[in-house]
């Protein structure tokens, strides 16, 4: 490690940059501004569901031409939900959460100098940069953007005379996803080379934070599905562009017949869940990686279960890509195949269930540090049950018939990998802060974005999985034609001013982060008296991460509290502090963990 | 309501930045004593507010949700519903309880230590096997539950309809006295043939189309289900049915009405649900609601979606014949 320092400027530090900290960090803030955009899309939609007839002049100011008299128009209202699930599903929840952490972490966790490739890493950001810069100009083509939902279904994607969004919003869509896809998988490829090649001396798989396995397998998951959607979305371009007719067959549209042949939906809807059920995990497992780390360290516990929660993450990741017919059920596929996928949906709710248990058993007689990232993790916890359990209902076929894109779906969803995964995310911000900045996030603010937060996620989503049980389909733009839904009117109205303070309450949040940023609290080496490798770094970033040589690791990351008779709990602490760093050497006659 | 809102967010920002420049003011970082002790208490107080939420929405929201199943098939969706429902009921409330009791029982102090506990091979098998073996019941009996709703291979004396959908409204086509649809293709869309039948098929002639459904009492159903343009699906929520409209393909499903409509509108349920809705539209002077079973377009389609709505009638089995026999058939339709 060379001692010279380099003068760096605007362009080297930024735009040039290929230190994993700075990545990291432009995966954060990239993956907040789509995020600030999506949820102001949620609120606008909100706004048309609760109050369908009443004129916004925000809506007006928002819509431009998509509206009439601050009322929006029904194909805005489909384009709005399509935007905000692309952008919180792929840009929020994919890049911005396992870009910032994997990147952050892994060289970070292991015990490596940087990335294995430092200039793929750089690729793979300016690539994110790309697509959303490419998915932010499709929000001001003048027909719209991608309004097909999120799922892009032919052939209300293919054809523009089915839906306006279909035109250049959708050429732009598709072009910034398969960017994505590019971005994510050069990401993905750097993480797992990094994990398999780059760990200290002694460190062994076995004595890799949760973190890391959740990212490493989480990069498995992106690299065996994200190309799929790529294919997909490149035949949608082709029978879009070229004229082929992969996903279409039989149309018959504005007065005329299309010349399509022999394709069919079906597949394209194959192709896309073979990636978006995946994605579930590709967004959940970084949440519950970082979640382990956060329990784990403010109980001053070990993780309860640490190679079963290695083992779950493996069989969550092998079963994810099995179970993509489970969104499927009544689309006209086989239902020997609804069986199968049933009964292999249903399997997954053991390794689910297992990493549960083992959060809550840690959290039993802990000394719990309520931080702000420990109350988003508890909190994740308690979104991943309650979303978690209605999944029982929805992954049996012969329930999902009747329930299949409703609002309980919507509910299950939100609540399952979108609370939940925000909340990993919150949580990873406040505990990982000080390694980005050097300074700490201030708790005050912290709770009160915590609370607000959570009971407002309750009140939206918890009353939604209602509405779905009435029946009322997702995606409408207004129930009012149907007298049936009118008793819904009074729940959509409440469920919109909670999604309203909400949204509001994460100003707390962006208060605090950029505040902190430069006038919060200088952050010592080890604030949350942590085990991990990250904490022996320097506060000041440099380039290497260590001074001098590489740390080495002679134990698991999970030794906290640990007693110098393990089986009296009355005996002293080893070292006389409840944590014990993954550099300290074993004591003569210790038992590993 | 909409002037209390603005109020409502003129407060809630107000006091967001009182509060903000407020608390910046305060440098602390890392929780203390105090905290861990303000914010396990919170931690309870937060699982009240659930529990009372979670609870007043299961016992006040059931008046909204859809009547018990209006056909044979459904009953045991039905059923299986509410084994599964009380199931993850009991879970959750369990579930949340331990959490948010465990955060505000454990919260930190510094005169605690936590218990140094990483493994027990006991514990992580019993809730592996648990599960497992709960799960297996619910596959089981939904599993049953699925291939009974979805063979359609040997029904005895069905009604075949065929169910067409398009932007933005839906078509029926029945089978006609030979009980069998003739086939059907964008290709033969022309005048009054919209729903683009080849009549050269023998099998055409007799179907007749539709704007409108009437299904007979106690007969079984055979759907089939076509689309010309988008996908669409086809969701008859009282009857537990749904299907995707896939242009290029046929999709079907099928089951048996139990209620005839008016039988519908004198169910319990039925009529406490119509006096809530119609307490609603009278204060806001619209006409009084009366119960009808739907079809509603349940996969996005275009801009309006939100409104493909397909009504149906459930009768007797004489009231249908008399129906099905004043309407007039393709061959008289299309010259």
């Amino acid at each position: 490690m060379s001692e010279h320092h380099h003068k760096e400027t605007f362009v080297t530090k930024y735009l040039f940059n290929q230190d994993h900290k700075m990545v990291s960090k432009q995966f954060l803030i990239t993956g907040m501004f789509m995020g600030i955009i999506a949820v102001l899309m949620s609120m606008l939609f909100r706004l048309q569901l609760a109050w369908p007839e009443t004129s916004f002049s925000l809506v007006e100011a928002f819509l431009g031409s998509h509206q009439t008299d601050g009322i929006m128009d029904p194909d805005i209202y489909l384009a709005l939900v399509t935007i905000h699930g692309t952008i919180m599903i792929f840009f929020v929840l994919t890049a911005g959460l396992s870009g910032t952490f994997s990147n952050l972490l892994i060289p970070l966790q292991i015990g490596a100098r940087d990335m294995a490739s430092g200039f793929l890493n750089m690729i793979s950001y300016w690539l994110f940069f790309l697509s959303s810069v490419v998915m932010i100009i499709s929000l001001f083509v003048e027909a719209g953007p991608a309004a097909a939902g999120w799922t892009i279904y032919p052939p209300l994607s293919a054809l523009p005379q089915a839906i306006p969004g279909s035109g250049t919003g959708m050429t732009l869509w598709l072009v910034s996803m398969a960017i994505f896809v590019m971005s994510s998988l050069i990401g993905a490829l750097n993480y797992i080379v990094t994990v398999l090649n780059l760990r200290t001396k002694g460190m062994k798989m076995t004595r890799l934070p949760l973190t890391i396995w959740a990212f490493f397998v989480t990069a498995i998951i992106g690299v065996v599905s994200f190309p799929v959607l790529l294919s997909a979305a490149l035949l949608l371009i082709f029978d879009r562009s070229f004229g082929t007719s992969f996903y279409l067959s039989d149309i018959f549209i504005s007065g005329e017949v299309l010349h399509y042949q022999g394709g069919s939906p079906v597949l394209f809807e194959h192709l896309f869940w073979f990636l978006g059920h995946p994605e579930v995990y590709i967004v959940l497992l970084p949440a519950l990686g970082i979640t382990s780390e956060i329990i784990s360290t403010n109980a001053r516990k070990p993780i309860f279960g640490y190679r079963a929660m290695i083992g779950s993450i493996l069989a969550i990741a092998f079963l994810s890509t099995v179970v993509w017919g489970h969104h499927m059920f009544i689309t006209g596929m086989n239902p020997f195949l609804g069986s199968v996928f049933t009964f292999t949906t249903l399997l997954i709710a053991i390794p689910s269930a297992v990493k549960t248990f083992n959060y809550i058993t840690t959290l039993w007689k802990g000394n719990l540090q309520l931080n702000p990232a420990m109350l988003f993790s508890i909190g994740l916890v308690s979104t991943f049950v309650t979303g978690g359990l209605t999944g029982l209902v929805l992954g049996d076929s012969a329930l999902d018939i009747n329930i299949h894109d409703t609002y309980f779906v919507v509910a299950h969803f939100h609540l399952v990998m979108g609370v939940s995964a925000i909340f990993g995310m919150y949580a990873g911000i406040y505990h990982w802060f000080p390694k980005m900045y050097g300074r700490m996030m201030n708790k005050t603010l912290g709770y009160w974005h915590f609370w607000i937060t959570i009971i407002c996620a309750y009140g939206v989503f918890w009353p939604m999985h209602f509405i779905g049980l009435a029946g009322l389909p997702r995606r409408y733009y207004t129930n009012t034609n149907f007298p049936m839904f009118d008793d819904l009117a009074d729940i959509n109205v409440i469920i919109t001013l909670f999604a309203l303070v909400g949204g509001a309450a994460q100003l707390f949040f962006l208060a605090n982060f950029f505040i902190s940023m430069y006038r919060g609290e200088k952050a010592t080496q080890n604030p949350w008296r942590s085990n991990t490798l990250e904490w022996t770094t320097p506060v000041e970033h440099m380039h290497g991460n260590w001074p001098g040589r590489l740390p080495e690791v002679h134990r698991w990351p999970y030794d906290y509290s640990k007693r110098l008779d393990a089986n009296d709990d009355d005996s002293a602490f080893l070292h006389g502090e409840d944590f014990v760093l993954q550099t300290t050497p074993m004591l003569e006659g210790e038992i590993p963990s | 309501m909409l002037a209390l809102f603005y109020i409502f967010i003129g407060v809630a920002i107000g006091v967001s930045f009182w509060q903000i420049t407020r608390i910046m003011d305060f440098r602390g970082s890392i929780a203390n004593d105090k905290d861990n002790d303000a914010q396990g208490k919170y931690a309870i107080g937060f699982m009240a507010f659930l529990y009372a939420m979670m609870i007043y929405c299961l016992i006040f929201m059931n008046v909204i949700m859809l009547p018990e199943s209006a056909s044979i098939e459904g009953e045991h969706d039905d059923n299986l519903f509410n084994i599964t429902f009380w199931l993850i009921g009991i879970v959750q409330f369990g579930m949340q309880f331990l959490i948010f009791y465990f955060t505000f029982k454990y919260r930190g102090n510094k005169n605690n230590k936590a218990k140094f506990y990483a493994d027990s091979h006991k514990l992580e098998f019993i809730w592996t096997v648990t599960p497992s073996i709960v799960l297996v019941g619910l596959v089981s009996y939904g599993l049953w539950q699925w291939n009974s709703v979805m063979d359609l291979s040997d029904l005895e004396d069905p009604i075949v309809i065929e169910v067409y959908s398009q932007q933005f409204n839906w078509k029926a086509r029945y089978a006609g006295a030979d009980n069998t649809l003739g086939f059907g293709n964008v290709n033969f869309i022309k005048g009054m043939n919209t729903m683009g039948v080849d009549m050269s098929d023998v099998n055409a002639a007799d179907d007749k189309q539709v704007t409108e459904l009437y299904l007979p009492k106690g007969r079984k159903i055979h759907f089939k289900f076509r689309s010309q343009d988008v996908l669409h699906s086809a969701y008859m929520p009282h009857f537990r049915a749904q299907m995707n409209c896939v242009p290029g393909m046929v999709t079907q499903f099928g089951f048996t009405p139990k209620f005839t409509t008016e039988e519908m509108r004198n169910q319990s349920e039925v009529i406490e649900k119509s006096i809530g809705i119609n307490k609603i539209r009278r204060a806001k002077g619209e006409d009084p609601y009366i119960f009808n079973y739907l079809l509603l377009c349940n996969k996005i389609c275009g801009a309006s979606h939100y409104n493909m709505q397909f009504k149906i009638t459930v009768v007797e089995q004489d009231e249908y014949d008399e129906w099905i026999a004043a309407q007039p058939t393709l061959a008289e339709v299309i010259k």
